[in-house]
């Protein structure tokens, strides 16, 4: 499948965002949250703003974004469309409970049930995120059960991130934040593998004896493509680039993603208050580059059933 | 409204398309493009039109696969395009409602104001059916005429889609596929129509014909000991006693 940058950026930010947004409730909820306004606008600042961004980001790959308005109208049946209206909801107990903790320094009564709120709505706008793509039959890569998983433990864990960052820059070292990190870290290391093990150990059932229905005759292969040039669906479906750099590409992933992070998390455990700050920030930024790596290794690798009809021996 | 139709008509308008018959020529592919740049979905646009890498959008399009190997190997000219089909997920993905299946005919459809482009429907569709119109940002897909089937302006005979009409060879053959007795629905029967993709479960209304055994085959199935290829080749003989052999053979 085509990585459109668009698309990538949107759901690494916004996924970071609402993992922030996310951890924040519950913080609040737990009734661990410090109530310093400034740390309040800079983490929900941070969280607010990756999420606005990514869904501005993801409207520019559209062909008539002043239409979007539209896309509110077919929850019942489109996951793209639920995404659209859960990622809208989230911002009325988003905004309410940034009103309370930025607004008057207070994170506790009808501001604490807001801030769980909008935790709740930002975990259903990633879990409708992933099951756009856990939805899509002719991708075998994307449907099945490791994806959903991976959306919802990528946000949590590069929300994690940036909240232990945040919270040591201003100085509120606790053992909750770092500890919330490993545990995303270990949890979304866990999906990720468990991921490429699927991928890389099943097949689409699909053939082109199945596409062509030609099977009983022997076995089917492409003699002439319809054009000798590309087409809308080749270049969008058929994208063949990243293949060949993809075990590379997962290296560097698992090391952004998941290495760097851990020990520079360890690290800014074990280190004076300064320092760890950096190196949870560099922990953060790490994981914000591997995750776009994963999100481009989450299209690129993805092979669509129609490429079958294009030469493909297997989808 | 892209929820399925939830009490749809028995009427499934689709085609039925004859791999054993079709020798490949495009004319059904031109005709559509013809006919679908000047028609509801048109215009088609065309990037690049006489450069040297030129392309367009396209509702139908005819591949040409090999299947199976030596003799008994076939070649087989595949026409593809919109299947519309039972399970539509091009349809229920659509944020907008843009993408339709119709009611009383079951054709899946586009409203190309309501579309914004966001290419979901080309990404859930399997047949590559869908093709995205980077001049319109809205995506555009085969509407099986809709605009030549029911247009009473045109003789009754000229009411079939573009494609169907232009098949020099009836390899296409269109009508109700949800009528048991309909002439379509009764070929697919006799001739042992299929769906493509079936594991997909998207439950296309088009079907596909397969090629009719060789002669060779046939013979082969049906035990005759005069087919050819079961006798052992004469050898020597020059030319024109090995093609007088074929003749006979035939």
């Amino acid at each position: 499948m085509h990585p459109a940058y668009s698309v990538i950026f949107f759901t690494t930010a916004s996924g970071m965002g609402y993992g922030l947004l996310i951890l924040l409730g519950m913080l609040a909820q737990a009734e661990m949250l410090p109530a310093n306004r400034l740390l309040g606008l800079v983490s929900l600042g941070i969280a607010l703003t990756a999420v606005t961004f990514g869904l501005l980001s993801s409207m520019r790959h559209l062909g008539h974004p002043e239409r979007v308005l539209h896309a509110y109208t077919q929850w019942r049946s489109s996951w793209l469309s639920r995404e659209g209206v859960l990622a809208t909801m989230t911002y009325v107990p988003a905004g309410l409970f940034a009103a309370g903790w930025v607004g008057f320094g207070d994170v506790g009564g009808i501001w604490r049930f807001c801030g769980f709120a909008a935790a709740v709505l930002a975990g259903f706008t990633v879990y409708s995120t992933g099951m756009i793509y856990a939805t899509l039959r002719p991708i075998h890569a994307w449907c099945n059960q490791w994806v959903v998983p991976t959306y919802l433990s990528l946000a949590l864990y590069t929300g994690a991130l940036w909240l232990n960052a945040i919270l040591l820059l201003f100085g509120h070292a606790t053992g909750a934040a770092p500890l919330v990190v490993l545990l995303t870290l270990l949890s979304a290391l866990y999906i990720k593998w468990r991921y490429w093990r699927f991928i890389d150990g099943t097949r689409a059932a699909s053939t082109p004896e199945t596409a062509t229905g030609l099977g009983s005759i022997g076995n089917v292969r492409l003699l002439d493509p319809p054009p000798t040039q590309t087409t809308y669906v080749t270049r969008e479906m058929g994208y063949r680039i990243a293949r060949k750099h993809a075990a590379t590409l997962r290296r560097h992933g698992y090391l952004l993603l998941f290495a760097l992070p851990f020990v520079l998390t360890v690290a800014a455990v074990t280190t004076v208050s300064w320092m760890a700050a950096c190196a949870a920030a560099a922990a953060a930024l790490s994981g914000s580059v591997g995750v776009v790596v994963e999100r481009w290794l989450f299209f690129a690798e993805a092979k669509h059933v129609v490429t079958l009809y294009h030469g493909a021996k297997a989808a | 409204m892209t929820s399925l139709p939830r009490a749809p008509a028995t009427k499934k308008l689709g085609l039925v398309i004859d791999l054993d018959t079709c020798v490949g020529c495009h004319a059904c592919a031109l005709s559509c493009k013809e006919w679908n740049a000047g028609g509801v979905a048109g215009p088609l646009p065309d990037w690049d039109p006489y450069g040297a890498d030129p392309e367009g959008v396209w509702f139908n399009r005819v591949h040409a696969f090999e299947a199976g190997d030596g003799a008994d190997g076939r070649t087989v000219h595949f026409p593809r395009s919109c299947l519309h089909c039972d399970e539509p997920a091009c349809v229920t993905v659509c944020p907008t409602g843009a993408s339709y299946k119709r009611q009383e005919d079951g054709i899946v459809l586009v409203d190309e104001d309501l579309c914004i482009g966001c290419k979901l429907c080309s990404w859930a569709c399997p047949y590559g059916a869908r093709e995205y119109d980077h001049d319109a940002g809205v995506m555009k897909k085969c509407t099986l005429c809709i605009d030549r089937i029911y247009n009473t302006n045109l003789p009754e005979g000229e009411r079939v889609p573009a494609c169907v009409a232009a098949c020099p060879t009836s390899a296409r053959h269109f009508g109700d596929l949800g009528d048991p007795e309909s002439p379509v629905a009764r070929l697919v029967a006799e001739r042992g129509g299929y769906d493509l993709l079936p594991e997909m479960d998207y439950r296309p209304v088009n079907k596909y014909l397969p090629p009719r055994l060789q002669r060779d085959d046939a013979a082969r199935e049906t035990g005759s000991a005069a087919s050819p290829g079961t006798e052992p080749e004469p050898e020597g003989g020059g030319r024109f006693l090995r093609w007088l052999d074929a003749t006979l053979s035939r």
